[in-house]
C-alpha cells in the first residue's frame, strides 16, 4: 500500500469530520483510506495539465430570486425534531467558557 | 388480470374506466406489503391510513373529473431519502431514525399532483452509500428473485418493492448508478434523467453534483409516464433546468430505424461475467435487426471514472452529511462531555461504516494540502470523460451496454471489500459525472435465473432516445417474466 | 538605543446588507424579531433543502465593489467554508475564496497631517451570516436563534495599508458612508450590521517583512477597536522585547477589561476544506448588469455638496457636517423638503442636535426622530404657536423619543399664550409694577424694554409670543 494513514491523520480527519474512531473500527478506517487513496491515485496517470476543474456539467449560471419575503414563522414545524429545545430554541451543551 | 399485475398505466386506465378504484388498487398493494414484505423488507415505513386515505381522496377528484392524469389513482413506493412531510425519512440511517420532515420533496410533490398515492418509504443504503441495500441500518432488502441475494442499492428497496409487486412504481435516486443497477438485478426498468430535469429539493444529499431523482417500473412506458410527472423546473433548486420537452411519453414509439447506436468495447472486456456479456450484445444484435445501426467503438478512460467519482462523492457527501449533529434533528449520543464530544459521538454512534468511510476520506481530499492533488485533479479527470461522452455522441444518438458486470451477488459478498464493490459500479458511474441519462431494462436472465439488465446511454436532454429504444427493445424481447408467482 | 516599531493593520469588514429577505432563502430579515421566527428549512440546515441566491445580494455587492474602485468579476462562485458550531446550521458557511465577487480597489482617507492615503481593498465577497447563540444562565447549556442566520454579508478585506488606529477609524468612516449612502447597508456597529475584525502585526521600522500577525475579534465600536489596536500593539512588541514571538492566532478583545485573550482549541483544525458549492451555478456578470447598477448608484457626497450648496444656500461648514452621514443628509433633505426652511433645519441639525448627540454620544444613524416631527416643530415656532425656549424642550423630547411636537405642546400645555386680554392685563400689571424702567424707556432708553419684556414673559411662565409681549408694551407705553 503506497499510501500509509497514520494514527495521526485519522485523529486529524476526526477533528475535521467530527467523528471518534476507537479499537477495531479505526484500524480498519485507516487501511480502507490508504487502500481508497492508493485507487484514486490511478487519477495521476492522466495529464491534465490543460484541463479546467469541471464542477457543473451544464453552463447554467445566474439563476436568482428576487428579493421578496416568502416564508411566514414556521418555528414551530422546525423545532418540532430537535432533540432539545427550550424558550423556542435549539439546546446545545454550552459554548462558552 | 388481477389489478396488481397491472402496470401503472393500466392500473390507472383501470380506475379511470370505473373497473376498480383508487381505493382497491391502494388496498391490493397493502396487502401485498402485508403479506410479502416480512420476507424481503422493501420499506423502512409503510403509511398504510395515509395510503388509503389519499387514495380516498384521489378517487373523489377522478370522479369529479379533477384529476385526469396517466397517473391518477396508481400506489407508489417512495425511497426514503426524500422528504415527505409528516412521514418519517431515515435514509435508512440510525442518524434519522426520528425525523419527521415538515416539507415535500418537490418530485414527490409532483407526483401526488399527478395523483399517485404514497405507499411508503423504502430501504436503501445508509445516506444512498452502497451497491447493495446492505449498510442499511434497518436491515437488508432481499432480492424477490432469490432471497439470499441482494437486490442492488442503493435504491433496493424501491426496485424490490416493484419487482415483489408490493407497489406499481416507485422513486430511488441515482448518484453513481443507483437506480439502474438495483433494477437491472431485480427486472425492473429504472431510469436517471439528465442532471437538472427533476428537482432536487428535498431529495436528502448524498454527492449533490451527480444526485439525480428517477423512476423505477414495470415497463418501459411506466418509466415514461412517471418521468413526465416527476420533471419539472424548480425555483427552489439553482441546478434545475427549464426545459419544454418533458412529454416523454410520445416518445414510446416502436421503432429505431436509423438509430446510430455505439456499443464501447471498453464496457466489455475483464471483469464482465459471460451471461451478461451474451444477453447484451443479443439486445444489440435485435436492435439492429429492427433497423438501428449498431457499431462498436473505444469511449476510452472507462477505469478513471471510479476513482474520480469516489473522489468528487466522498468530498461532497463529507461536506453535506455535516448538518448531521445532533442539534437540530435525529440522533443525539446520550452521554457526552461538553459541545464537540456530543458532537462525535452522535456522528460516531449514528453513521454506520460505508457513510464514516466516505466522510473521512471525503474529509480528507478536501483538506489543506490534499484539494488540488485529489480533488481538483478528480474535476479535470470528470472534464475529460465529459468530452469523451461528447465526442462519442457526436457519432451516436444512443451508447448500449451492460448495467453491471454480473447479476445480483450473495447476501454479504459485496461489503467485505469495499474497492471490489465499488468496482460493480464501473459502467454507471461516468454517466452521473457526465450528467447525463441512461436507462436500465432487462435484457434476458442468466443460468440461474437472475435478471440481466441493458444499458441505454443518452447525450444530455436525450432521454426520448433512450424511451425510444428500450420501447422498441422492449416489444421485441416481450413480457418479461414476474419475479414473485405466488400471492400470500 | 530602543526599537521604534510601527503597526500594520489590515481589516476583514463584515457588512450586513439591507434586503428584505435571507442571501438564499425567503425569510425576512427584519431586526429584533422573536427567536427562530424568522426561519425555513434553507436557513435551519434541514436535510434536502437547497439555497437559491437573492439577486438583491449580488447588486449590492457590486454596488459596493463600484463604489469602492474594485474590479468586478465578471464569473463568481460560492464556495463552502466547512466547520462545526452551532450557529452554523449545516455546519459549513456558504461564502466566496476562489472566485470573488470584487477584487483590487481601495478609498482615500485623510491622514493626521492632512495629507490623502489610499487603502487597498484586497476583495470584497458575499457569504451567509451565523444564527446567535445564547447563554441560558440557568442551565448547563447555550440556545440557539437561527433568525440572523442566512443573513447576507459582503466581507471587505483591506490590503495591510494601514499604519494607525486612526487611519482605520478614517477607514471604517470612509466605507460605512459610501455603503450609507449606496443604502446598502444601515452600518450600525453597536447593532452588529457592521463588524470590523483587525489583523495586526508589528515590526521594527525600516523592516520590509511583516511580522506575523494575529486577528482580533469581537469589536463592536470605533472605541473599542482603537483601544484593541493600542492594546495588541503593545502586548506584540512586549512579546518582541522580550525576546519572545507572536503566535499567529485569533484573538478576542475584551472591551470591558480591556485585554485580548486566544481564541484556541484543540477541536479547531483552521482547515476549512473550501470548495465549489455544487448547489449554486455561477455568477456571470454582463455588461447589461454592470451598466444597470452603475445607473442605480446614488448621488455621493461629493455631488451632494455641490448641489446642497446651490440649491439650499447653506454655510459649506455645515454642508460638511450633514453629509458627511448619509442618515442625516437625508434627514435634512426630507424635513427642508416638507416645511421648505432649509437653513432652519440646517440650525437644528448643527445646533442642538449636535449638542445632544455629542452629550449622549449617540450616532447619526441612531437619531430617533423623523423628518416630519422635525418640520413640524419648525412650522410651529415660525408660526409663533412656540417659543424658542419652548421648541428646545420640545426638541429635547424629540431626540430622546421622537415625540410629536404637536401633540407634544398640547399635552404639556406649552402653548405660547395668544388670548389678547390676557396678554393685555399681564402687561399692564408689569408696567404698574416697574415705574422706573417705563420712565427709562419714555427717556428714550430703548434697552430698557427688553427687561419689561423679560418680565411679561416670567410673569406668563414661558408661554407667551416675545414678538407678542414687545408689541404689546410699546402700544401700552
Amino acid at each position: 500500500m503506497a499510501n500509509i494513514i497514520s494514527d495521526e491523520t485519522i485523529d486529524y480527519v476526526g477533528i475535521l469530520a467530527k467523528l471518534e474512531l476507537s479499537g477495531e473500527e479505526r484500524e480498519q478506517a485507516k487501511s480502507d483510506m490508504g487502500r481508497m487513496l492508493d485507487y484514486i491515485d490511478k487519477l495521476g496517470e492522466l495529464d491534465t495539465a490543460d484541463v479546467e476543474p469541471m464542477s457543473h456539467v451544464f453552463p447554467v449560471q445566474n439563476v436568482f430570486r428576487g428579493d421578496v419575503v416568502t416564508n411566514g414563522d414556521e418555528r414551530e414545524a422546525l423545532l418540532a425534531n430537535a432533540p432539545e429545545q427550550k424558550d423556542g430554541m435549539f439546546v446545545v451543551p454550552k459554548t462558552f467558557e | 388480470m388481477k389489478i396488481t399485475d397491472m402496470t401503472a398505466l393500466q392500473l390507472a386506465e383501470a380506475i379511470r374506466a370505473g373497473q376498480t378504484t383508487a381505493v382497491e388498487a391502494a388496498e391490493a398493494m397493502l396487502a401485498n406489503i402485508e403479506a410479502r414484505d416480512k420476507r424481503y423488507n422493501c420499506y423502512v415505513t409503510v403509511d398504510a391510513e395515509g395510503a388509503l386515505a389519499q387514495a380516498r381522496d384521489v378517487q373523489a377528484k377522478i370522479e369529479a373529473g379533477e384529476l385526469t392524469g396517466a397517473l391518477a389513482g396508481v400506489p407508489v413506493a417512495i425511497k426514503d431519502n426524500m422528504c415527505t412531510e409528516g412521514l418519517l425519512t431515515t435514509c435508512s440511517s440510525r442518524i434519522l431514525y426520528n425525523f419527521v420532515p415538515p416539507y415535500t420533496a418537490e418530485a414527490v410533490l409532483n407526483l401526488k399532483k399527478a395523483g399517485a398515492v404514497i405507499l411508503g418509504k423504502t430501504n436503501m443504503d445508509e445516506f444512498a452509500m452502497g451497491s447493495t441495500t446492505e449498510t442499511s441500518a434497518y436491515g437488508v432488502t432481499r432480492n424477490p428473485w432469490d432471497t439470499e441475494r441482494v437486490p442492488g442499492g442503493s435504491s433496493g428497496g424501491s426496485a424490490a418493492a416493484v419487482a415483489a409487486g408490493e407497489c406499481f412504481c416507485a422513486l430511488g435516486s441515482d448518484t453513481g448508478g443507483s437506480i439502474r443497477q438495483p433494477a437491472a438485478y431485480c427486472g425492473t426498468v429504472g431510469m436517471k434523467p439528465t442532471y437538472g430535469t427533476v428537482s432536487r429539493y428535498g431529495l436528502i444529499a448524498y454527492g449533490s453534483s451527480l444526485d439525480q431523482i428517477g423512476p423505477l417500473t414495470r415497463d418501459v412506458a411506466d418509466c415514461a409516464a412517471v418521468l413526465t410527472a416527476i420533471a419539472s423546473h424548480d425555483e427552489k433548486d439553482s441546478t434545475s433546468i427549464a426545459r419544454e420537452d418533458t412529454d416523454f411519453t410520445s416518445a414510446l414509439l416502436d421503432d429505431v430505424k436509423g438509430m446510430r447506436i455505439g456499443v464501447p468495447n471498453d464496457y466489455f472486456g475483464d471483469g464482465l461475467d459471460g451471461g451478461v456479456k451474451e444477453a447484451v450484445l443479443a439486445a444489440a444484435k435485435a436492435l439492429e435487426e429492427k433497423g438501428a445501426v449498431v457499431e462498436h467503438f473505444d469511449l476510452s478512460l472507462v477505469e478513471y471514472a471510479i476513482p474520480a467519482y469516489y473522489t468528487i462523492a466522498a468530498a461532497e457527501a463529507s461536506s453535506n452529511l455535516e448538518r448531521f449533529d445532533g442539534i437540530k434533528y435525529g440522533y443525539r449520543a446520550k452521554e457526552y462531555a461538553g459541545l464537540h464530544n456530543m458532537y462525535k459521538k452522535s456522528r460516531s454512534e449514528g453513521f454506520g461504516e460505508e457513510v464514516k468511510r466516505r466522510i473521512m476520506l471525503g474529509s480528507f481530499v478536501l483538506s489543506s494540502g490534499y484539494y488540488d492533488a485529489y480533488y481538483l485533479k478528480a474535476l479535470r479527470v470528470k472534464a475529460l470523460i465529459k468530452k469523451a461522452f461528447d465526442d462519442a455522441f457526436g457519432k451516436y444518438d444512443v451508447i448500449l451496454g451492460p448495467v453491471a458486470p454480473t447479476t445480483a451477488p450473495r447476501l454479504g459478498e459485496s461489503l467485505a471489500d469495499p474497492i471490489k464493490m465499488y468496482l460493480g459500479d464501473i459502467y454507471t458511474i461516468a454517466v452521473n459525472l457526465a450528467g447525463l441519462p441512461a436507462i436500465s431494462l432487462p435484457c434476458g436472465r442468466d443460468e440461474n435465473g437472475l435478471p440481466i439488465g441493458l444499458q441505454l446511454i443518452g447525450d444530455c436532454f436525450q432521454e426520448k432516445k433512450l424511451i425510444r429504444t428500450a420501447y422498441t427493445y422492449e416489444k421485441i424481447r416481450g413480457a418479461f417474466p414476474a419475479a414473485v408467482k405466488e400471492v400470500g | 538605543m530602543a526599537r521604534e516599531y510601527e503597526t500594520v493593520i489590515g481589516l476583514e469588514v463584515h457588512v450586513e446588507l439591507a434586503t428584505k429577505t435571507k442571501i438564499f432563502c425567503g425569510c425576512s430579515t427584519a431586526f429584533g424579531a422573536e427567536p427562530n421566527t424568522q426561519i425555513c428549512p434553507v436557513c435551519t440546515g434541514m436535510p434536502g433543502s437547497l439555497p437559491v441566491l437573492n439577486r438583491q445580494v449580488l447588486e449590492y455587492a457590486i454596488a459596493v465593489g463600484l463604489a469602492t474602485d474594485c474590479e468586478i468579476a465578471r464569473y463568481a462562485k460560492f464556495d463552502r467554508k466547512n466547520y462545526f458550531y452551532p450557529d452554523n446550521p449545516q455546519n459549513y458557511q456558504i461564502s466566496q475564496l476562489y472566485l470573488p465577487i470584487c477584487r483590487n480597489g481601495g478609498v482615500e482617507i485623510q491622514t493626521a497631517d492632512g495629507g490623502v492615503k489610499k487603502v487597498g481593498i484586497h476583495e470584497i465577497h458575499m457569504e451567509e451570516d451565523a444564527g446567535k447563540l445564547i447563554h441560558d444562565e440557568w442551565g448547563d447549556c447555550s440556545l440557539v436563534d437561527y433568525n440572523r442566520s442566512g443573513v447576507p454579508l459582503i466581507e471587505i478585506v483591506s490590503e495591510p495599508d494601514m499604519r494607525s488606529a486612526e487611519e482605520v477609524i478614517a477607514y471604517l468612516e470612509k466605507l460605512r458612508l459610501i455603503i450609507q449612502y449606496l443604502g446598502a447597508s444601515d452600518c450600525k456597529l453597536q447593532e452588529g450590521s457592521m463588524r470590523a475584525d483587525v489583523n495586526l502585526s508589528v515590526r521594527e521600522i525600516g523592516t520590509r517583512e511583516f511580522g506575523t500577525r494575529t486577528e482580533m475579534k469581537n469589536l463592536n465600536s470605533f472605541k473599542a477597536i482603537s483601544r484593541a489596536i493600542e492594546g495588541e500593539t503593545e502586548r506584540q512588541i512586549d512579546l518582541l522585547e522580550s525576546g519572545e514571538k507572536v503566535i499567529q492566532e485569533t484573538r478576542r478583545w475584551d472591551d470591558a477589561k480591556g485585554e485580548s485573550y486566544a481564541m484556541r482549541s484543540k477541536e479547531d483544525a483552521q482547515d476549512y476544506r473550501y470548495f465549489p458549492d455544487p448547489d449554486l451555478v455561477p455568477i456571470a456578470v454582463s455588461d447589461e448588469m454592470l451598466e444597470e447598477i452603475r445607473a442605480k448608484q446614488p448621488e455621493f457626497r461629493t455631488e451632494k455638496r455641490k448641489r446642497y450648496r446651490e440649491e439650499f444656500g447653506i454655510p459649506d461648514y455645515d454642508i460638511e457636517i450633514i453629509t458627511a452621514s448619509k442618515y442625516m443628509a437625508d434627514l435634512f433633505e426630507a424635513a427642508a423638503a416638507i416645511c421648505g426652511q432649509p437653513k432652519k433645519v440646517s440650525n437644528w441639525l448643527m445646533g442642538e442636535t449636535l449638542r445632544l448627540m455629542k452629550e449622549r454620544e449617540v450616532e447619526a444613524e441612531d437619531l430617533r426622530f423623523s423628518p416630519e416631527n422635525l418640520a413640524k416643530l419648525i412650522t410651529l415656532t415660525d408660526a409663533g404657536t412656540i417659543n424658542s425656549s419652548v421648541a428646545k424642550e420640545v426638541f429635547e423630547a424629540m431626540f430622546e423619543e421622537n415625540a410629536d411636537p404637536e401633540k407634544y405642546v398640547e399635552e404639556k400645555g406649552l402653548k405660547n399664550v395668544n388670548d389678547e386680554g390676557a396678554l393685555r392685563k399681564t402687561v399692564e400689571e408689569v408696567i404698574a409694577a416697574n415705574p422706573q424702567s417705563v420712565a427709562d424707556y419714555r427717556g428714550g432708553k430703548e434697552k430698557a424694554i427688553g427687561f419689561l419684556v423679560g418680565q411679561t414673559m416670567k410673569a406668563m411662565k414661558g408661554k407667551a409670543d416675545p414678538a407678542a409681549v414687545n408689541r404689546m408694551l410699546k402700544e401700552l407705553l
